[in-house]
């Protein structure tokens, strides 16, 4: 029975206890939510931190609703109270719903810039120790920017509870941050803490550095400065790598648009000024096809641009067929006619689909898995660009395997090497034409699908790709397509590493110099022909 | 004198050259001195498109003297004729003065707009009307110059000069749609107030420039037949139809092609020059690689060698594109214009004067077979 008592008591003394420590705390709370009653910046600013270190469960609701402006207050009655986005009004001090107060007695808390800047930390250092990682690491990226030096003890503490790495890392880093901002950290901490800065690495660390005061200590400043070169040469090296991979991506579209031209024109000789046409007739099928499981069967839409593939290819390529066999045939031979003629093809082309779709840019949707990016070391790498880039190769060895391997291929070879010799032979030379027009010109197509995922897909989108196409193939060197392939990403990747220096329009001429200048060197391009081929 | 004269100016070639004088005297007179309400009066603004036509002659000759006869098929003519304007247009410019909204009697509207504080270097001397006209021939000559001589030099030749030229004119059209490229980016030149002190608005103004672009029309259609009747004409043919043979035989190649090449662009800036008053604008757009293909349609239209052709061809589709994008046809010029491209290479490889001479060609000759068929009969009997 004693037994029985004595727990009964030590219940008792704990509630007790709880209770009282539960008052204290809604003591400073309350007295806290007073300084937004005064109507002053200076004093909702100390309230801000003060409802923050409170530690009571409704201060991040408290500041989350100061931040979108329903934090409303009554400054006879010295309360607060909380609108909710319903126009509902609650207590603030509990939390409950405030009966008989109506919404014209009350005014807004107003904020100005020092205390938006005191919201965001007080939300970022409250939001620190949330269940959630997702919002930790939000916070912590939050604290590093504001560099809120009263987050640190709160920081402290979430390190020491953190088990996520990657949060971990970035809660590290912001008690860096705050460190290095805060007067009364001493220098060896500091240092320290420009040594976690140093390892970060990005703009964001090295404005955090520049921004130590020329009144901190000797030894601090010594560090930081080296701190700052050390990112400084780790940034341009990711800028290096950043341009690289411009350049790459940028060398991947023009191989796709250059790589149905090396065919007409590397192979065949045929210079098709509609070339661009076919590419963006690859995007309107595209187009098309998301506009029909849009309307029909929305959820085959992820895999809209694996039907539009073929179906790109069809298009394009029938109608490369039909240019060829009504039209080229009769020119071949004839080189700058057939030039013209093409042109005026291109022109009847976009009209066209001017006249279908409309002049204006449609809309072309990205599947879920070509969108988003993720981060690379200090660069930013996009989905849709690296599909691209991987899709590209996959055409370009496709291609490859078709003009080696196949009879088609072997047959397309032949012709080119010695027409007549090949129609002796019994090849049908006149259909090889056909196909061989209908290949490069369906592969635009194909190009066409992959470019409406980065560009605007109007009727001129094929214009802008002919000039820049021609380019890559005359650079690499007709007939050839490890040519095209090291002409492409050679331009792409050269004029990304121009621009910075030049600009893109001046990168574009500066490249267009070049070409002329190489072209002087070596007038059939990087990998020319040799022999008999050269003169036919 | 009548010697040299009679060689350069065939039985067609004269007629052409009348019409154009005539054309020269007619037009401004009736526009001047015809009341408005004589059904002769013509309007001023069919002074200002006619004179329009006019300057795209020159700028077909130009490329018909290259294409035509030395087998040079540039896509980037358009760039010369654009360069001739903007330099008659940045005269223009100056001339404009205190008149501006800005009121800058040194800056140009753009300039003071994007708030640059002094002339930038090369437009200084555009206030002279001399040293504008010198650069309206220099400055597309120099171009020339140097682009041909790189390409020349390294055998560009055919298709690959064509997309050359085309990426020439690509690359121009880019530069100046920037504004601090000094041209008045997107905007262009425009707002022109006088040149030489007449108003270019002006009947008077309007009805002269439409006589001088006849008369620049004239004598560039003279220097170029004089071209090609002489001698170097017979190699730059002889060029087109054969370049290594030709080179073979001990022909510098590339100095020919060069010469007509700048000959050929220093037109087309005279004919951009014409170009610009009569329009009232210049802007980057004339760089636009589509001009300058669909200049060269002009002259396969008309008939390509022929060089009066060429200015028909101008003529001809100049007037259809007017007629047709006037009125509800308007959605379907592209639609004819792809055709033409398309059916003139395909049906009519010689244009119209070409074709028309081969007619005309064809006809003596049977003519003259039946002729001499008929003096065999005729002669048989008495043997």
């Amino acid at each position: 029975m004693g037994c029985v008592r004595g727990l009964l008591i030590a219940c008792v003394v704990g509630l007790g206890m709880i209770l009282s420590a539960g008052a204290a705390h809604a003591q400073t709370y309350e007295s806290a939510l007073a300084g937004f009653t005064t109507d002053s910046f200076a004093d909702t600013d100390a309230a801000v931190g003060a409802v923050a270190a409170s530690g009571s469960p409704l201060a991040l609701q408290v500041i989350d609703t100061l931040q979108a402006g329903r934090l409303m207050f009554n400054a006879e009655a010295k309360k607060v109270y909380l609108r909710e986005a319903s126009g509902a009004i609650l207590d603030a001090a509990t939390g409950q719903a405030a009966s008989g107060v109506s919404a014209d007695s009350l005014k807004p808390v107003r904020v100005n810039n020092r205390v938006r800047r005191a919201i965001e930390a007080a939300v970022g250092s409250l939001t620190l120790l949330s269940p959630d990682p997702g919002k930790r690491l939000e916070a912590a990226r939050a604290v590093f920017k504001s560099r809120e030096t009263s987050a640190l003890k709160t920081l402290n503490a979430a390190i020491d509870k953190e088990t996520d790495s990657r949060v971990k890392q970035a809660l590290i880093e912001a008690r860096a941050a705050a460190i290095i901002s805060s007067p009364d950290a001493s220098p060896s901490e500091k240092i320290d803490a420009i040594a976690v800065i140093r390892d970060r690495g990005d703009q964001d660390a090295r404005g955090l550095l520049a921004s130590i005061p020329d009144s901190a200590n000797e030894e601090v400043k010594k560090s930081a400065a080296s701190a700052i070169s050390s990112i400084d040469t780790n940034l341009a090296m990711w800028s290096m790598v950043q341009n690289a991979w411009y350049g790459l991506s940028l060398g991947s579209v023009l191989l796709l648009a250059a790589i149905g031209l090396a065919i007409t024109f590397g192979v065949m000789g045929v210079i098709n000024m509609a070339h661009g046409e076919m590419v963006m007739l690859g995007a309107y099928t595209t187009f098309t096809v998301q506009e029909l499981i849009r309307t029909y069967n929305p959820a085959l839409f992820d895999y809209s641009l694996l039907f539009a593939v073929p179906l790109a290819f069809i298009v394009a390529g029938l109608v490369g067929i039909v240019i060829e066999r009504g039209v080229i045939r009769f020119l071949y031979g004839r080189p700058l006619e057939t030039l013209l003629a093409t042109w005026g093809i291109s022109l009847i082309i976009q009209q066209a689909i001017r006249t279908i779709y409309g002049a204006n840019n449609r809309e072309v949707g990205a599947p879920s898995w070509m969108s988003g990016a993720f981060e690379l070391g200090g660069i930013t790498i996009t989905y849709n660009r690296l599909w691209i880039i991987c899709f590209t190769l996959a055409v370009f060895v496709a291609l490859l395997g078709v003009l080696r391997l196949t009879r088609l291929g072997l047959e397309m070879r032949a012709v080119t090497q010695n027409r007549t010799m090949a129609a002796s032979m019994g090849i049908r030379t006149a259909r090889i034409d056909a196909l061989t027009f209908g290949l490069g010109s369906g592969i635009a197509g194909i190009a066409g699908v992959a470019l409406s995922q980065i560009d605007n897909v109007s009727p001129n989108l094929g214009q802008g790709y002919i000039i820049d196409s021609f380019m890559v193939v005359v650079f690499g060197g007709v007939g050839n397509l490890w040519g095209t392939l090291v002409g492409a990403f050679t331009l792409g990747i050269a004029n990304k590493f121009l621009e910075p220096y030049a600009g893109a329009v001046l990168g574009k001429i500066a490249i267009l110099v070049l070409i002329i200048l190489f072209i002087q060197k070596r007038p059939r391009g990087l990998f020319a022909l040799k022999g008999r081929a050269v003169e036919a | 004198m009548t010697g040299p004269l009679l060689r350069i100016l065939d039985r067609g070639a004269s007629v052409f050259l009348l019409l154009v004088v005539a054309a020269a005297v007619a037009v401004p007179a009736l526009h001047l001195l015809m009341p408005e309400s004589s059904p002769w009066h013509v309007p001023l603004y069919l002074v200002a498109l006619w004179g329009k036509y006019v300057c795209y002659a020159i700028l077909a000759l130009s490329i018909d003297l290259i294409w035509g006869y030395c087998g040079i098929l540039s896509l980037g003519h358009g760039a010369f004729f654009a360069l001739g304007g903007y330099a008659m247009g940045m005269y223009l410019m100056r001339q404009i003065g205190t008149r501006g909204v800005y009121g800058n009697p040194i800056l140009p509207d753009f300039m003071v707009f994007l708030n640059w504080k002094e002339l930038p270097w090369f437009w200084y001397g555009f206030d002279m009307f001399w040293f504008a006209m010198l650069m309206v021939i220099v400055v597309p000559g120099v171009l020339a110059l140097v682009f041909g001589w790189f390409a020349f030099r390294s055998r560009v030749t055919g298709v690959y000069l064509s997309i050359i030229t085309q990426a020439l004119t690509f690359a121009l059209l880019l530069g100046f749609f920037r504004n601090n490229f000094g041209f008045g980016g997107n905007n262009g030149l425009t707002d022109f107030k006088d040149i030489l002190g007449f108003n270019v608005q002006a009947a008077g103004t309007r009805a002269t420039l439409f006589a001088l672009s006849c008369i620049a029309l004239a004598l560039c259609f003279v220097i170029c037949r004089a071209v090609i009747s002489s001698k170097f004409g017979k190699v730059i043919v002889a060029i087109r139809d054969a370049e290594s043979r030709t080179r073979f035989l001990g022909y510098r190649v590339e100095n020919y092609k060069l010469f007509v090449f700048v000959l050929s662009a220093c037109m087309a800036g005279i004919a951009g020059a014409l170009y610009v008053p009569q329009v009232g604008i210049i802007n980057p757009s004339e760089f636009a690689p589509a001009n300058s293909i669909e200049a060269v349609i002009w002259v396969a239209v008309g008939g390509r060698g022929t060089l009066t052709g060429a200015a028909i061809g101008a003529l001809v589709v100049n007037y259809a594109k007017t007629f047709f994008t006037s009125g509800v046809l308007a959605p379907y010029w592209l639609f004819m214009l792809g055709a033409l491209f398309v059916l003139v290479t395909l049906l009519l490889p010689k244009g119209i004067v070409g074709t028309w001479r081969g007619m005309v060609t064809s006809r003596r000759e049977r003519q003259q077979a039946v002729a001499e068929a008929h003096a065999a009969v005729e002669v048989k009997p008495a043997e």
